[in-house]
């Protein structure tokens, strides 16, 4: 199942869809790499509103897109995780540590816009 | 409602999505809320992730259970793949061979209200997880 990766200015928008297996994982991994240096982008949104279930390798996928994207120089944000999913998130053990994260696509763009205009 | 009971092969990564999401169906079926299906649904994700990642292949079993004035789901993941040496080991937090988080068998026992291991070297690995309806 493709992802889709949305441009809009310098921000790339990546959208999940609820049933995305390990390799779909792996592929946008290196898609959204590979766009953030094609469109010289300074963030990514990652939105996983839909995602029903974020597991040990789901959240792992994410902490290593933005470390990646991190070491591009831009920003990543996940938006929308669902309070369920952070319930089984918190009871599996998992984290987000050192990843930002907003409520949905608009805090998110909220939240970039104030870091970017903080550091220009 | 008869749920009845549900086998899922696992022999690869498409086969864990497969299964989460025909659990979080049967959990539905069986009146679990949401939220209790989202907890089941991620243990099973994990559950045959083990699979996948130690043994290759495996199978996944849920089904609906009754308990006095209760009902529940159970969830059994059986392998015949390598086992698992340690099991003390396994449970702890933080352990792992297989370069993942290491975080699968004790966090699926918190999702859950019942967890049972067994697990023989060279025979393969059981787990048998049960939630009970609030």
């Amino acid at each position: 199942m493709e992802v889709p990766i949305l441009k809009q200015g310098a921000v790339l928008i990546a959208t999940f869809q609820a049933a995305l297996s390990d390799a779909d994982l792996n592929q946008l991994r290196m898609g959204l790499v590979q766009q953030v240096v094609k469109f010289r982008s300074r963030a990514v949104i990652v939105d996983v509103t839909a995602m029903d279930v974020m597991d040990s390798f789901a959240s792992r996928t994410l902490r290593e897109i933005a470390h990646m994207i991190r070491l591009r120089g831009a920003e990543t944000v996940i938006v929308g995780i669902q309070p369920e999913v952070a319930f089984a998130m918190v009871q599996l053990g998992l984290t987000l540590e050192g990843v930002a994260t907003a409520l949905d696509l608009e805090e998110g763009l909220a939240y970039l816009n104030e870091k970017f205009k903080t550091t220009n | 409602m008869a749920a009845g009971e549900i086998r899922v092969a696992i022999n690869s990564d498409q086969d864990i999505v497969s299964a989460r999401q025909k659990g979080r169906l049967m959990a539905s079926e069986i009146g679990f809320s949401s939220g209790d299906a989202t907890l089941i649904a991620t243990a099973i994700s994990e559950l045959a992730r083990n699979i996948v990642s130690y043994a290759r292949t495996g199978q996944i079993t849920i089904k609906a259970v009754n308990g006095l004035n209760r009902q529940g789901i159970a969830v059994i993941a059986t392998d015949d793949g390598p086992g698992i040496p340690d099991i003390r080991q396994a449970l702890r937090d933080g352990f792992s061979t297989s370069g993942s988080l290491g975080l699968g068998l004790p966090g699926v026992r918190r999702l859950m209200d019942e967890f049972e291991l067994t697990s023989q070297p060279g025979r393969g690995t059981t787990v048998a997880v049960k939630k009970w309806r609030q």
